[in-house]
């Protein structure tokens, strides 16, 4: 009962969306849409519970043992807590208010301009700083030490170049260039390595279906 | 210089982006509490966005919507399945989470087979096989015997079922050296996308917080 009938569900479920891809027919497609925009969404959107579960009891953890760097944590949950609220209560759509008002004057505190003005810049800001990282980790591992390491390095080169608007003017046939490597043996690259990727997939979707991999049954209850 | 006003509904808010902004910045010098503080803050409101989103963009439309007015009842049992999930946190019946994880695996990984069959390997197949039409342009068609080439090449860097002597050995090497133009390029383009992030970053620290640039 424990891991059989979740195993079942999951052979079962799985042909069936295997099959509806395959199968034509108005009703079996039209049983793949309601699977899809209703059972789906909604079981995807409790999972939601899995992660926020996770990131709460991790930070409580760390708070109660007191571990490094541990006041943070409170940062965390006192955030999470806050723009949850605002958000649930106060609405999603700035055009049609919550149960909360979020506007104090003229001055705003509504989930989407938390979201504007604290999510985005510290999303965008992160990834911008990885921009530093990646040069030093790249001048690290792919120093020209040989042939196929030059060629990378080359071809990222010419790429960065080619997306700069300067160098249409200084070296007029490098944008070009850089839209072929892109074009041409990128693609066929990419095309090579995909083919292995989606066979990689087919082979890992068939064990999940037929109970080979069962990395997901987790621990508990055997 | 006409720094952005405080003071203003609109100021505060310039502001808190431009002393987050910064506060991740300081991360170039070393890890530091104000680094550390934006980075558990953002942990924090991306959480609680999400959970707002999932509630007023699909819990709320899709399921409390439709229920409350006695449409789609069959998402009742779907709902509780649903909220499994939450047994989890509860050691003694922790394994019923298992069943929302089975339907959404099991679809996920039946829809993947036949999808992603057809996506990256047949129809990747008909755009790699070189065909009369191909040379309508003949630059075009050299192109399409070189990406063929390297399809075939780069395949055979992955063939690991026999030694890699004879005829293999010059093609798999061929293959290399398409992916590691591939590898350079992918590198350069994600390595160029950062940069255009940073460059906003700028943009708005100089235009939008200090003013000093239109």
């Amino acid at each position: 009962m424990k891991r059989q009938l979740p195993l079942l569900i999951v052979l079962v479920v799985g042909i069936f969306a295997a099959a509806a891809f395959l199968i034509p027919h108005p009703i079996v497609r039209s049983v793949d849409e309601v699977f899809r925009n209703d059972v789906l969404r909604i079981i995807a959107a409790f999972s939601l519970v899995l992660g926020v579960g996770s990131i709460l009891r991790h930070h409580f953890i760390k708070i109660k043992r007191k571990a490094a760097h541990w006041p943070f944590s409170y940062i965390t949950i006192v955030a999470l807590f806050i723009s949850a609220i605002i958000g649930l209560l106060g609405g999603i759509d700035p055009n049609r208010p919550g149960i909360l008002p979020t506007q104090v004057g003229g001055f705003s505190f509504h989930i989407q301009t938390l979201f504007s003005n604290i999510m985005v810049p510290l999303a965008a800001t992160m990834f911008a700083l990885l921009a530093f990282f990646m040069a030093s980790a790249a001048y690290r591992a792919f120093r020209a030490r040989n042939f196929e390491a030059t060629l990378l390095l080359a071809a990222a080169f010419i790429l960065m170049l080619g997306a700069v608007p300067l160098t249409r003017i200084v070296i007029p046939p490098l944008p070009d260039f850089a839209e072929w490597i892109l074009a041409v043996p990128n693609t066929a690259a990419k095309r090579g390595i995909g083919f292995g990727v989606s066979l990689g997939i087919f082979a890992t979707s068939l064990k999940i279906l037929l109970g080979i991999e069962r990395g997901w049954l987790g621990g508990g209850g055997s | 210089m006409n720094i952005a006003n405080p003071l203003t509904p609109e100021g505060i808010w310039v502001w808190v982006a431009a002393i987050l902004t910064m506060a991740v910045f300081s991360f170039l010098y070393r890890e530091n509490p104000f680094y550390r503080f934006a980075e558990h803050l953002f942990v924090g409101i991306a959480n609680g966005y999400a959970i707002t989103f999932y509630w007023h963009r699909i819990l709320v439309p899709y399921l409390f919507s439709p229920v409350s007015q006695g449409q789609k009842l069959y998402l009742i049992p779907i709902a509780m399945i649903g909220a499994l999930y939450f047994t989890r946190f509860i050691p003694k019946v922790s394994w019923l989470v298992r069943f929302p994880i089975a339907i959404a695996l099991g679809y996920g990984a039946g829809a993947s087979i036949p999808r992603s069959v057809d996506a990256t390997i047949i129809q990747q197949l008909k755009a790699t096989i070189v065909t009369r039409a191909s040379f309508a342009d003949w630059q075009q068609g050299v192109w399409a015997v070189i990406i063929l080439l390297g399809v075939i090449c780069t395949i055979s860097y992955f063939f690991f079922s026999s030694e890699r002597k004879g005829l293999l050995k010059p093609i798999s090497y061929v293959g290399v050296v398409f992916i590691m133009v591939g590898f350079g390029a992918s590198f350069g383009y994600t390595v160029m996308a950062r940069i255009s992030l940073f460059i906003g970053r700028l943009q708005f620290l100089l235009g939008d917080w200090l003013g000093l640039i239109r």
